[in-house]
């Protein structure tokens, strides 16, 4: 395990100031410039993701029990884990949708995210893919990215929002990068449902490239692909790493091995062991609980 | 506007007949003379204004269940709001006409001997204030419900059943007298419309045409937010509801804005559609109306807009006929519309005209005509 990394006191964001609203001396809300992601989100200490003793129980069953996990900046995380062992709960924690019993998570040193909305978080810079490929099967696929795009997404702007050549350029960019450039794509016109399961996942880690994050969730994205798509998912995701953060819960060993650096091991709800693939394939512990299993 | 209709024949022939009727039918009426078979008479220039208002409401309907997954099960309610809204305007151009010549109280409060005007029916003697009323009441309603429900992420089924009990309490409530909007009589005996005389042939035309217009003007609306980026959200929220909230969007702030203008596009179409039949009463807020109103959408094609007013119009036309000559066919008639429409139109006769378009020259139709058995033809059309 590394060292417990620093991080500084947590300052308000325009969220948190709202849950101060009866506080005095309180300067309102739409006289401060809103600060820049880069303002919230300070990173100096290398770590971008803070999770500690996080704690979420369902009706007595423990999902999550104490984790702790820390990501630094720009690295290629895999975590692994046994089915129930809490991969998707720590996912849904981080991006919102489940709020913990205990402890927090925070994004660079100053953002608690068990505060926050879902979509505010997902306009800081964390993106999720889904376990099942998630994409707006009645809209194109370049309707899929521009929906996701950075942008003002409040409701009067989306009204008037019309996509500048800029912005075309870069949804085409970004169908590029996941493989779905023209080329790939049957006609201008195919909708996103008529993508085979791949392409929706690729497509999927398209719309959260658009959205210009920092850190990428990425829960299972090789389920049901060949083998030839998840060389080139795996390739994919390598590329990104630097740029982004990316954290990748998979099941699929083969894949773990042939991407991973840095693996984390979950088991019921814990940290059960932490290191690089052989390391970890290589613990006694995580050969008991899992990976025996596998018969690898 | 151009980009607006570039692939929307519907919305073309939709907005071509509402031009053809706002000339034709007033000169028909008006220009016409009474002994002439061009003559249309009065009674049916109501009934076609009637037939659009109804039109209107669907299209608003459609607006957020064909588009953006909201069911309302009470779309009803605002309909009736806006209307009551219009009723109160009417009834206080009555002034002292009313049976017992009160100068400022309707009749049926002077009945109910009450001595001066409930604060609520202030203002409602200026045009403008009732117009801003028959928007501002179903918007807030539908806001303040909205608000409530979709912060919650109450959907689905559920969202349906308490947009039926919304306008179930609202009927029950308005079915009282000492609500002040005439209890189960409603709001009635109206004689001016802006100091014109509700009767006559010309305050019917004008009812008529503004009727048509504010139909043209709800399908451009609604055309221009289904084609903006806010209608591809809402239409995301439709499919994906996640997915939408973990790329950035609050969708409950989408939903709300869906609901508050469609409610408010339904208000307005209460307010045409009192003047023209005379009367405003709590049966408008009906749970079965508004169940009729799903029907209609189904029916015509949900998620084309257009395919609701043609619905909303062929329905109320059939209703017009059979509650003419046969009464009480009529509701079996209205639910074997909808079990058939649910099982072999999904996507209503707009689906059907689509499809029947796309195997034209394929092997469908040659030369204007079916081809194959009539059981091959029917399943071809049926998609089957």
């Amino acid at each position: 395990m590394p060292d417990t990394p620093q991080r500084g006191s947590s300052v308000a964001t325009p969220e948190l100031r709202r849950s101060q609203f009866l506080e005095r001396e309180r300067v309102w809300d739409f006289l401060i410039e809103r600060p820049s992601r880069a303002e919230l989100v300070d990173t100096d200490h290398g770590y971008i993701l803070y999770v500690e003793e996080l704690t979420v129980s369902f009706d007595g069953f423990k999902a999550l029990d104490n984790l702790t996990l820390y990501i630094e900046t720009g690295e290629l995380r895999c975590i692994i884990g046994p089915n129930g062992a809490g991969k998707t709960t720590m996912m849904d924690v981080i991006t919102g949708k489940t709020r913990p019993d205990y402890g927090s998570v925070f994004y660079g040193q100053r953002l608690d995210l068990t505060r926050l909305p879902e979509a505010e978080i997902a306009t800081l810079g964390i993106g999720r893919k889904f376990q099942k490929p998630t994409v707006f099967e009645n809209h194109t696929p370049q309707a899929n990215l521009e929906l996701a795009m950075a942008a003002n997404k409040r409701v009067w702007p989306t009204l008037l929002r019309r996509l500048s050549g800029e912005q075309q350029d870069r949804i085409e960019e970004v169908l590029g990068v996941v493989g779905l450039g023209s080329h790939a794509v049957r006609g201008a016109d195919t909708l996103a449902g008529a993508l085979s399961h791949g392409e929706k996942q690729w497509l999927e880690i398209g719309m959260l490239l658009m959205q210009n994050p920092l850190v990428l969730l990425v829960d299972e994205p090789v389920a049901g692909m060949t083998r030839q798509e998840s060389e080139l998912t795996g390739e994919l995701l390598v590329s990104l790493a630097g740029e982004h953060s990316v954290v990748v819960v998979e099941h699929d060993m083969d894949f773990v091995r042939s991407i991973a650096r840095q693996v984390t091991v979950l088991h019921e709800g814990r940290v059960l062991a932490e290191g690089s693939f052989d390391a970890v394939q290589d613990d006694a512990r995580v050969r008991e609980v899992y990976l025996g299993t596998e018969g690898s | 506007m151009r980009r607006l209709f570039e692939s929307d024949p519907g919305g073309k022939v939709l907005l071509a007949v509402l031009a053809a009727l706002t000339v034709l039918v007033p000169l028909a009426n008006l220009a016409v003379p009474d002994d002439s078979p061009l003559h249309l008479s009065t009674y049916a220039v109501t009934l076609i204004g009637k037939y659009l208002c109804f039109a209107m409401l669907a299209m608003a309907l459609d607006l957020i269940w064909g588009y953006c997954g909201i069911l309302s099960l009470g779309h009803g309610a605002f309909f009736a709001l806006g209307g009551y809204a219009m009723g109160m305007y009417l009834m206080r151009q009555i002034g002292d006409r009313g049976v017992y010549g009160h100068p400022e109280l309707p009749d049926f409060m002077v009945f109910l001997n009450w001595q001066e005007l409930p604060w609520y029916w202030l203002g409602f003697d200026q045009f403008w204030f009732a117009m801003l009323m028959v928007m501002a009441v179903p918007g807030l309603l539908a806001f303040v419900f909205g608000w409530l429900a979709f912060r919650s992420r109450v959907s689905g089924v559920y969202l349906s059943i308490m947009t039926q009990a919304l306008t179930y309490a609202l009927m029950l409530a308005f079915f009282r007298n000492e609500m002040g909007f005439g209890g189960n009589n409603g709001l009635t005996d109206f004689k001016d419309i802006l100091g014109m005389n509700l009767q006559s042939d010309g305050v019917r035309a004008g009812l008529f045409v503004a009727s048509a217009a504010a139909l043209a003007g709800t399908y451009l609306l609604c055309r221009f937010i289904v084609g903006s980026k806010l209608g591809r959200v809402a239409t995301a929220v439709r499919d994906s509801q996640d997915r939408v909230r973990f790329i950035g969007y609050r969708v409950e702030r989408f939903q709300v804005w869906m609901f508050v203008v469609s409610a408010v596009l339904a208000g307005i179409a209460g307010a045409l559609y009192v003047p023209q039949v005379g009367i405003i009463n709590p049966s408008e807020f009906h749970p079965l109306s508004s169940i009729e109103l799903v029907v209609w959408v189904a029916l015509g094609g949900r998620g084309t807009l257009y395919g609701a007013a043609l619905g909303a119009v062929v329905v109320n036309y059939a209703k017009t006929v059979l509650t003419g000559a046969m009464p009480e066919v009529w509701l079996f008639a209205l639910g074997a519309l909808f079990v058939a429409v649910t099982l072999a139109l999904p996507a209503g006769l707009v689906g059907l005209v689509k499809r029947f378009a796309s195997t034209r020259g394929e092997s469908g139709i040659r030369d204007g005509r079916l081809q194959g058995s009539p059981l091959r033809v029917a399943r071809r059309l049926l998609g089957k």
